[in-house]
């Protein structure tokens, strides 16, 4: 066990854990964070996204020891001063979810999408979005969601 | 906690994670949640016949108090053994209890899957629970109304018949006088019986059914906020872990735990075969299950290149190889015959959220809070794998990350729970991903043959269709056929453990005739479309077939080798659906789907949002099993049973998607999280054969690429 000191949501928080316990179960079961989700523990999923410093990174694979002196953003770190983000309420208005288990780590992977490409073309936006999975099948409103966020209504995706 | 602050959270869904703090009877639940409670004796006919629908001895409770209370302030709670997954059904629900009570929509609050506060309950599957509970439900709010109805009207001394309900409150439009409802239950139990069978609010009256109303505490959603069952956190709680054998119907030869043993605050808890460890953090806890040393014996077992050789001889003994006799007679007045096989693989859920239970004992109580289709059926298994009575074992079902089928059965809930009575503190469960693969259960594998023949005019004349272990849903034809012989036949010993599936078997046999019947439209020279509407007499499928033609502007581009296009389409539970898709194969034979069209009517329409999301959401998940998802097994092993060899779809693979609602307002709603899901796979494989010339007969159809 180790003293571990990570940056998550702009708090400074002090864990004691195993030098190889993954963030996600830090995040999950010793900081109460639990809106970042397990699915599959391989990378495959991304159910566990969350931003270090800005980059969208699986939690499940990342040792909380390793993420020292970074900034952790998980989903619950997204709202400001209680306003959803421009992503978060995209996904709201497009009902981009059904039981809503991959939802975390997709506007995770949007949210960094769009600060690196504001106006993503389709090829940007399936290139960071691919390794996230929603087993219902969503996927078209989430890309409608991306596109409300990004500012452009007029979605390639019909309103499935 | 004072009572108003439980009231408040009444008009919350979090307030099963309050109740459950105290511990409450249900009885103890209503009595703090209700400044006034109504309380009336219904006899709707509806009511009477879903009761007796129940399984076993299960008859459901007949009092609106069972589904329904009012509490002072007018906030209504609902309560349903029903669960929601995904599917959007704690909306859909409330918005028809809205709808009948004449209360606004925020209004209404729903209990959902908790044996003890809920009326028992079969479970969440089988497209029932819009069809069976809405009815139910409304039936329910429909008594209520008359009730409140009835009260003001004494109080007034006037005829209930010259008074309105809306909004929540009773008004008399002579007077102008008004009463909330909870001004009306305010401090009084009210007793009595509603009389005849007050009729239901026709569709084409709806205000509050019948729209799109947002999923509720979607905001939940986007936040993290919502609390999954995996999410579940209980005072003092451990993590719990369970050693799984090295293969099917293994038995323990030995296991060594000593190592496991060493690692501090780990406990080993051992029950015959049954082995799990305990520690206070997961991490932990998966370190010392590595630990453990156990020798297994696995018994010889057939593997997935095996699989429809075994089942051809362990399913097919009971028929004649001739097929029957009947159809064979029909076959001389065919002026066009064929026959075909059709095979559909194993597949997995794979819901992401893996099953996941915390099991809490005390005072000689159980509860469970899991993810599952079937709570009350879970209760039942936790009652025979303790000895329990009924009334020491509780499970809840927080809104869980979907099922699909999935989640009916109990074993985590069980594994928790045996854990947890060791340990002595409340257990968490959460299965691996790889377990999920392994140790759930699979939608069956299956072999379908058909022979069928037709006159040249298209006529179909005779029609033979034989499902060997994958299932009997849909494997009655549509089509209108003379004394058509459908059958199912089982597989006794099938290799894997097999279950329920969204849309069961009803994906492989729309498959094999939906695809069988486009080998005939080419056979005989005609239009897949046009062959099918000759041989339909159910105007309910003609028009989903002509809608999802007419927006997909089927027929006016010929396929090419390039780009193919297809079409396929069915019924089932209630649902009527029909599928056009566009469809690319590349230079190396890889195939792109890239457009799908699909009509869809299941009757009036609760909530065509909600609708629209299941459809696409079902169309979606559907190209997993057409295309790639196949579960590969060799000596009791699952052998690809992770997401990097197990492909599901992804956002590269999802076409663009079009969902064409008819809203039938003049017939009942059907349920329409399943049916969905069985157009997709054959009307891509018609495409591919439109593009390329070659009849894929087995899903998934493109595990490799199509050779050319």
């Amino acid at each position: 066990m180790a003293d571990i000191t990570l940056n998550v949501n702009g708090s400074a928080r002090q864990v004691t854990a195993a030098e190889d316990e993954p963030l996600l179960w830090v995040l999950r079961n010793r900081l109460n964070l639990t809106g970042t989700k397990y699915g599959c523990g391989e990378g495959q999923c991304g159910a566990c996204t969350v931003l270090i410093d800005g980059r969208p990174t699986r939690s499940c694979l990342t040792p909380a020891s390793a993420v020292t002196g970074v900034k952790v953003v998980t989903i619950e770190g997204l709202e400001e001063r209680g306003a959803l983000t421009p992503v978060q309420q995209a996904f709201l208005d497009e009902d981009a979810m059904q039981c809503g288990y991959c939802t975390s780590g997709m506007i995770l992977a949007a949210t960094a999408l769009l600060r690196d490409h504001p106006h993503p073309s389709e090829d940007q936006v399936l290139e960071a979005m691919n390794g996230n999975v929603c087993r219902c099948g969503t996927y078209p409103r989430i890309l409608a969601a991306i596109r409300r966020a990004s500012g452009e209504r007029e979605s390639a995706y019909a309103r499935g | 906690m004072p009572v108003d602050d439980l009231t408040t959270e009444a008009n919350l869904h979090t307030i099963r994670d309050r109740v459950r703090a105290f511990e409450l009877d249900r009885r103890e639940f209503l009595r703090l949640c209700s400044g006034g409670l109504l309380v009336c004796l219904a006899s709707p006919a509806g009511a009477q016949e879903s009761g007796r629908a129940g399984r076993g001895s299960h008859r459901l409770p007949q009092e609106v108090s069972a589904w329904i209370h009012i509490d002072a302030d007018g906030r209504v709670t609902v309560f349903t053994g029903k669960v929601e997954i995904g599917q959007n059904i704690r909306t859909s629900l409330a918005q028809s209890v809205a709808e009948e009570l004449r209360v606004d929509f925020d209004a209404i609050s729903m209990v959902m899957g908790d044996t003890d506060l809920t009326p028992w309950d079969m479970g969440t599957f089988g497209s029932r629970s819009t069809p069976t509970m809405g009815p139910q439900l409304r039936n329910m709010a429909v008594a209520a109304r008359q009730m409140l109805l009835e009260t003001a009207a004494q109080r007034w001394n006037v005829d209930a018949a010259g008074l309105v309900a809306a909004g929540g409150k009773v008004t008399n439009p002579k007077t102008g006088e008004a009463l909330a409802y909870g001004a009306i239950t305010r401090g009084e139990m009210l007793v009595g019986t509603v009389n005849g069978d007050p009729p239901l609010t026709p569709a084409t009256d709806w205000q509050i059914a019948g729209t799109a109303v947002p999923k509720v505490r979607g905001r939940d959603f986007v936040t993290g906020k919502h609390i999954y069952p995996s999410d579940v956190v209980r005072p003092g709680m451990l993590f719990g872990k369970v050693l799984r054998p090295s293969g099917f119907n293994a038995t323990l030869v030995s296991a060594d735990t000593a190592e496991a043993e060493k690692v501090p605050g780990v406990q080993v808890v051992r029950d015959g075969a049954f082995i799990g460890v305990v520690a206070a953090d997961v991490w932990t806890a998966e370190t010392a299950l590595a630990k453990i040393q156990a020798k297994w014996s696995v018994p010889q077992q057939i593997s997935s290149q095996d699989l429809f050789a075994a089942l051809q001889k362990g399913a097919g003994d009971d028929i004649p190889t001739s097929g029957s006799p009947s159809v064979s007679a029909a076959l001389t007045s065919a002026e066009v015959k064929l026959a075909g096989q059709y095979t559909i693989a194993y597949i997995a859920h794979a819901p992401l959220e893996p099953r996941a239970a915390v099991a809490e004992w005390a005072d000689g109580k159980l509860t469970v809070w899991t993810g599952t289709q079937r709570p009350f059926g879970v209760r039942d298994d936790l009652m025979h794998a303790f000895r329990l009575a009924e009334d020491h074992v509780r499970v809840v079902m927080p809104d869980m990350g979907s099922g699909y089928g999935g989640k009916h059965t109990g074993e985590c809930a069980i594994e928790a729970a045996r854990l947890a009575k060791s340990a002595g503190k409340p257990v968490k469960l959460i299965w691996t991903r790889e377990e999920e693969f392994t140790w759930a259960y699979f939608r069956p594998a299956g072999i379908i043959e058909i022979r069928s023949g037709a006159r040249r005019d298209g006529t179909l004349v005779a029609w033979e269709h034989h499902n060997y272990n994958s299932g009997p849903s849909s494997v009655n034809t549509p089509y209108t056929v003379p004394n058509p012989v459908t059958q199912y036949h089982e597989w006794a010993s099938p290799p894997l453990a097999q279950g329920s599936y969204r849309g069961l078997a009803s994906t492989a046999n729309h498959f094999a005739r939906e695809t069988h019947m486009d080998e005939l439209a080419h056979e005989l020279g005609m239009d897949p479309l046009a062959f099918r509407l000759k041989n339909i007499s159910d105007p309910r499928l003609a028009a989903v077939f002509h809608a999802a033609a007419e927006r997909f502007g089927w027929g006016r581009q010929k396929s090419t080798v390039q780009r193919g296009f297809g079409i396929a389409g069915g019924t089932e539970k209630g649902g009527y659906t029909a599928a056009c898709a566009e469809v690319e194969v590349d230079a190396g034979g890889k195939v792109h789907i890239r457009r799908v069209v699909q009509a869809w009517e299941s009757g009036a329409i609760v909530n065509p949002d909600g609708l629209r999301n299941q459809v696409m959401g079902a169309i979606v998940q559907a190209i997993g099993g057409a295309l790639f998802e196949s579960i590969q097994f060799a000596n009791g092993q699952v052998t690809n049973a992770h997401f990097a060899d197990y492909r599901v779809p992804r956002f590269r693979d999802t076409p663009e998607v079009e969902v064409v609602l008819l809203d039938r307002k003049d017939l009942p709603s059907a349920g329409a999280g399943e049916t969905g899901i069985v157009a997709l796979a054959p009307a891509v494989g018609n495409a591919i054969f439109a593009a390329t010339g070659k009849r894929l007969r087995s899903m998934p159809m493109a595990a490799g690429e199509i050779s050319s």
